[in-house]
């Protein structure tokens, strides 16, 4: 299984998606993705000029895919930043931890397709999960 | 999409779930609509309406207003009333936009006077109250400054010269909640806020010029009263909130509350999204104190984009302010918590109501009303879709059954999603355009998900809080003009 996600039909006023991927670290990488690829329509074209590190601890795996969305969300609407999770390490376990590097750039209207603005990513139907030999994440952002 | 079998009718518009509905039901759920709108409300309103009814210290019921429809842990369109010892407080149950919020203003144009200029407004008012994603105000303000936003909100901005005291007013709670306190706020929500003062945001907030036609008016004297006094009136309306720096507020908390709530708080977690804490708990009033920092925030912003409005009306038509008759209806929030005094079981006790998608509505002869509406009871505004138009109401002393509480729009029936699969955000302009009403968006996909099919009809929401006895209607608006974020 590669690291993938898709957007899915959500409940009447957000937008929705599931990550698939072999390992956990790879999956919040793909969660990232999608929300970049909510945020704008050629996520592809974002750059990757900028770098930063992150490290974070939640009681549990879900809180702390939130946690982590959520701060990728504040580095977007605070610092004009888009980024995506270049590598992830996540010690499932209580508390669950994350160090993530970030790459990206700072949003640019002239080259960046703008769609949806993701204002949280929320614990409605939350969920990480096994899914065969790897996890599955679903996730639903408030937009 | 069915009300449960076990909701029955106790009233002409007002039906109830018994507290044996659900184990841990503490109070009823009550459920304010017509027949028809609560027959096709979605199943996660009762749903949701009775997980709140479980939440500590919630007194009497569990309420939904008549456009209630899916939310995050609370619905939206939900009403709770907490008691300030025992109860709880909620990011869920006020939204995450904290004071969301309506405003109208009056002016004495008519139609006719404004057709012929109306692209050049609604370019201008794009162009001057920055929409969309990523939008930033034309005010660069200091932490400094921003702590003085936080705690006196639209107060502030007239201090700054955004306004008049005539302006507060006639806003709910003079503009400012005095519980504020900005200590209670994360260095990352202050810097996620610093530059959002003064502009609309996106989804569902737009600003649109409106028309008040003698056939949408609904009760003459009180619209006289409100200021709509010509026929074809030229009216605006806007909807908008605390933009990102709400949202981080909310945020911090939830993930706070989730933390403590099987430890410290010793609360079961019934949905994550319904995350609470126990008011009188230091983290209960660090959120309320934070809460009222970002309800401050919104009433600024409302203030100074009322600001840009005038400022562009002069503009464009060549005259003043004051000259054009602008001058505000009404501004009014309906995501909020607030410490009021209402009367249960015959005392009176200070209880925590949570509106969330519930605009505050009190009667006539209302202590807390201005001088200019003692009579009147309080202005209401319900937003509806860009394609149906909106409604002004007025509180009624028969509110009292919802903690002077009634609806704030017309409410979503279908996801984003969808809506985006149904029609095109380009299509959808020109048909409105064909309709007389233009539309400038920041986003296309963004006006798709505002079709007006996505929406439950505002007509029958406004209908129905009057038939509850929740507020009654005084003016129909209808939209030509919008500038959608």
């Amino acid at each position: 299984m590669t690291a993938h996600f898709e957007f899915v039909e959500g409940a009447t006023s957000d937008l929705a998606f599931v990550a698939h991927a072999p390992t956990l670290d790879d999956l919040f990488a793909a969660a990232s993705e999608a929300l970049l690829a909510a945020s704008v329509e050629n996520p592809d074209a974002v750059a990757s000029s900028e770098q930063q590190t992150l490290a974070l601890e939640e009681p549990d795996l879900e809180l702390l895919l939130l946690r982590f969305l959520n701060e990728l969300v504040f580095l977007r609407d605070a610092r004009g930043l888009l980024l995506r999770a270049r590598h992830v390490r996540v010690s499932a376990g209580s508390p669950a931890h994350l160090e993530a590097s970030l790459e990206g750039e700072p949003l640019d209207p002239g080259r960046h397709v703008l769609a949806a603005d993701v204002k949280a990513a929320t614990a409605h139907g939350l969920r990480v999960e096994r899914e065969g030999e790897g996890f599955r994440a679903s996730v639903t952002l408030d937009v | 999409m069915a009300a449960p079998a076990s909701l029955r009718r106790v009233g002409e518009a007002c039906f109830e779930l018994d507290v044996g509905y659900r184990p841990g039901m503490r109070v009823p759920v009550r459920v304010f609509g017509s027949e028809k709108l609560v027959g096709e409300m979605d199943d996660q309103v009762f749903v949701q309406a009775s997980n709140v009814a479980t939440l500590p210290g919630i007194v009497e019921a569990s309420f939904a207003m008549p456009d209630a429809h899916w939310g995050y842990g609370f619905p939206i369109g939900g009403v709770a009333a907490m008691d300030v010892e025992t109860g709880v407080i909620s990011p869920g149950g006020i939204g995450f936009d904290i004071n969301c919020g309506m405003r109208l203003v009056r002016t004495s144009l008519q139609h006719a006077e404004v057709a012929p200029r109306l692209r050049e407004l609604v370019d201008a008012l794009a162009e001057r109250v920055p929409a969309g994603v990523g939008a930033r105000g034309f005010l660069r303000l200091d932490e400094t400054e921003f702590a003085e936003v936080m705690r006196d909100g639209a107060q502030w901005a007239v201090r700054r010269g955004f306004g008049t005291p005539d302006d507060l007013a006639r806003t709910e709670s003079e503009g400012r909640f005095p519980d504020a306190d900005p200590d209670a706020v994360s260095p990352a929500a202050i810097e996620r806020g610093l530059a959002q003062v003064g502009t609309l945001g996106s989804g569902n907030h737009y600003l649109e010029i409106q028309i008040a036609h003698p056939e949408g008016i609904a009760d003459p004297a009180l619209a006289r009263t409100f200021g709509i006094d010509q026929p074809d009136q030229v009216m605006v309306m806007f909807h908008c909130g605390s933009r990102g720096f709400g949202h981080q507020v909310a945020t911090d908390f939830l993930h706070l509350f989730l933390r403590l709530m099987p430890t410290r708080f010793g609360l079961p977690v019934i949905d994550r999204e319904l995350a609470c804490a126990p008011f009188a708990s230091d983290e209960g009033r660090r959120y309320y104190a934070a809460m009222c920092c970002a309800a401050n925030m919104s009433f600024a912003n409302r203030q100074v984009i009322l600001h840009r409005i005038r400022e562009v009306f002069a503009d464009v038509f060549g005259r003043d302010a004051g000259e054009l008759g602008i001058r505000s209806i009404y501004d009014v929030a309906h995501n909020t918590a607030k410490r009021e005094r209402h009367r249960v079981g015959g005392v009176e006790r200070e209880l925590l109501v949570h509106r969330k998608g519930a605009t505050r509505a009190f009667p006539p002869g209302h202590p807390e009303l201005p001088p200019e509406y003692r009579e009147t009871g309080q202005p209401v505004i319900i937003g509806g879709s860009m394609e149906t138009g909106s409604w002004l109401l007025a509180g009624v002393a028969s509110g009292a059954a919802s903690f002077w509480s009634t609806a704030h729009g017309s409410g979503r029936t279908m996801s984003r999603t969808r809506a985006r699969k149904l029609v095109r955000g380009r299509a959808l302009q020109d048909q409105l355009a064909e309709r007389g009403i233009l539309v400038r968006a920041a986003s296309m996909a963004g006006l798709a998900e505002e079709a007006g099919f996505a929406y439950k009809d505002v007509d029958e929401v406004a209908a129905a809080t009057e038939l509850a006895g929740l507020s009654r209607r005084v003016a129909h608006l209808v939209p030509i003009g919008n500038v959608k974020g």
